[in-house]
């Protein structure tokens, strides 16, 4: 298997501290990593380093091979990287519906043709498809601020699906979710990686979830990759336990 | 505006199109010129509901563009060009500065964006005033002549009315078609959340740049056409105050509704007019008015209309929900 995300070396300073200090991995094509530690080891802000958010103070960032450190934001999104945030991220006045097409439209056609093309970018049909694989039906036309906490991470989540991304970095998506739309999210980011064989990063504080969920785990602390391997040899590590799991 | 039947609305908005056509013919000089600056101010202040209401993006200097607009259009038709090539330039110009003034709010946004503009605002005034060579000074240009349309004079003032009026429909078609594409969902996304937006390929520098531009180019097409219409100016009518009261007609109107700035026109261009009975104490009810509408309902007229709507929408559904779970209970 190829690696899609290669991270060699990546460190990150405010001021004095260093919140990344040195991270190396890579992410596999088709696979679920699961990235965990505790909180302000540097998960997030490796996040936005990866994902153009935040400039790395040294390091490099590949994408199938070539490098795409410091691009922004929107061109690695139009590169085929997508994210969810820990924090609920959604356009509130915007209905369901049209922020699933705001974030599949700017993969649709260039700038001219967006102004002069159809208003919904051609997306109403596959922006309602992914309205209904996320169960979200019913809401389709209500704006999104109306929305529970819950119904609006499944949005957020169903948003970073709608480019068709090639990897998707995923910032705690079980925060504040209920158990039965967890196993809901759950169901459906194993199917959108089967069938699309889109590869994801996930930040999460729920070990059921990331046991459940990912082939390999990646242990964070103080900056610094603490260990990295399946799920079952992470949760024997001392090493993991002693930091993060607790006895 | 969701909730009135589509039809109800066409037919509303025919009605109020043939009203603005056919009413005015038995107006007297004064009520066109003052209908005539409506539509006029309605264009820039369209200008700046596109780029404040829609993208976000506080600007205190679309006067300013009122007034670069207004002087291109000036000194090009006193020189015998004809007034659509000096729209044509009036545009331009103002979405190349106005892109240029973009800029600033790629690093700083909200009162700072706000104090940036300003200070641009009183650039252009500076220029307008010291540059006499080009623009006349303090004493302005005057003698600005009314076009030729197909070969119609519109020196009297309906005529030109219906010059306004028809730039105003061209100006309405035209931001209608540009914030339902997906240009205008972008705006929308600016302002709602820019940060989602990067993450989603919005490029947020381009159309941020472009909510300036465009909207600085409405305020430049307003200004050509304010210039024939008073056919003299000077640079006090595009001192920063100018700037101020299309920031009030978009507010006031409705920030983000598409609507808002032909209300907002309306009350900041008539309502003093129709006070005017009340002779000096006409400015002051209009403040109060201002205030009190503001405290009512801080997102303007059509901001109450929303409400009203969404309410209705809200009662309507857990009605429904009522009635469906009657069924359920009975069902047992």
């Amino acid at each position: 298997m190829s690696a899609v995300l290669e991270v060699t070396n990546i460190k990150k300073n405010f001021g004095g501290i260093s919140a990344v200090d040195g991270v190396s991995f890579d992410v596999r094509e088709g696979e679920i990593l699961g990235l965990i530690g505790p909180n302000g080891c540097g998960k997030s802000t490796l996040f936005n380093c990866i994902l153009g958010q935040l400039t790395p103070s040294s390091g490099e960032v590949k994408l199938d091979g070539k490098t795409v450190t410091g691009l922004r934001p929107s061109e690695l999104n139009k590169l085929g990287v997508s994210r969810t945030f820990q924090l609920l991220q959604v356009f509130p006045k915007l209905s369901v519906r049209e922020n699933l097409i705001l974030a599949g439209q700017e993969h649709q056609g260039n700038m001219a043709s967006r102004l002069v093309g159809r208003s919904d970018a051609g997306l109403t049909g596959a922006a309602d498809q992914m309205i209904g694989f996320f169960k979200l039906d019913h809401l389709a036309a209500e704006p999104a601020g109306g929305l529970s906490y819950g119904q609006q991470k499944l949005l957020d989540a169903a948003m970073a699906f709608m480019g068709g991304p090639r990897l998707v970095l995923l910032d705690e998506p079980a925060g504040g979710v209920n158990p039965s739309m967890l196993a809901d999210l759950k169901d459906r980011l194993v199917a959108i990686n089967r069938e699309k064989n889109a590869t994801f990063v996930v930040i999460e504080h729920n070990m059921e979830f990331v046991m459940s969920l990912c082939s390999r785990v990646m242990v964070m602390a103080e900056g610094k990759v603490l260990a990295m391997g399946r799920p079952d040899e992470v949760r024997k590590n001392p090493a993991v336990i002693e930091a993060y799991l607790g006895h | 505006m969701s909730g009135f039947a589509k039809p109800l609305k066409i037919a509303l908005l025919l009605a109020v199109v043939a009203g603005l056509i056919v009413v005015p013919m038995n107006f007297n000089r004064y009520g066109l010129f003052i209908l005539s600056q409506w539509a006029v101010m309605t264009i820039a202040a369209m200008g700046l509901n596109l780029t404040l209401g829609y993208a976000g993006q506080v600007s205190l200097a679309q006067g300013a563009f009122v007034g670069i607009g207004a002087y291109a259009a000036a000194i090009m038709t006193t020189h015998g060009w004809p007034l659509p090539a000096a729209i044509v330039v009036a545009i331009v110009s103002s979405f190349a500065v106005g892109w240029v003034l973009g800029y600033p709010a790629l690093r700083v946004q909200h009162h700072y964006l706000a104090f940036v503009t300003l200070a641009f605002s009183t650039l252009a005034f500076l220029v307008f005033r010291n540059e006499s060579w080009l623009t006349g000074g303090i004493y302005g240009i005057s003698n600005i002549p009314r076009p030729h349309i197909f070969g119609l004079a519109t020196n009297k003032p309906l005529p030109f009315y219906y010059v306004c009026l028809g730039s105003l429909a061209i100006v309405s078609v035209a931001v209608w078609w540009l914030i339902r594409s997906p240009w205008g969902r972008a705006f929308m996304a600016l302002r709602e959340n820019p940060l989602r937006a990067q993450s989603l390929g919005v490029d947020t520098r381009r159309y941020t740049l472009m909510a300036f531009a465009i909207g600085s180019a409405l305020g430049g097409v307003a200004g050509a056409l304010y210039a024939p219409l008073t056919q003299y100016i000077d640079p006090v009518p595009f001192n920063l105050s100018l700037s101020l009261d299309l920031l009030m007609m978009v507010i006031v109107g409705g920030a983000g509704f598409y609507f808002g700035p032909f209300l907002g026109a309306m009350i900041a261009v008539l309502l003093p007019e129709w006070l005017r009975f009340t002779e000096g104490y006409y400015l002051m009810l209009y403040a109060i008015a201002v205030i009190l509408l503001l405290i009512w309902s801080p997102t303007g007229i059509l901001g109450i209309l929303d409400r009203y709507m969404a309410a209705r929408r809200t009662k309507a559904a857990s009605a429904l929900r009522a009635v469906a779970k009657s069924r359920l209970e009975t069902a047992q």
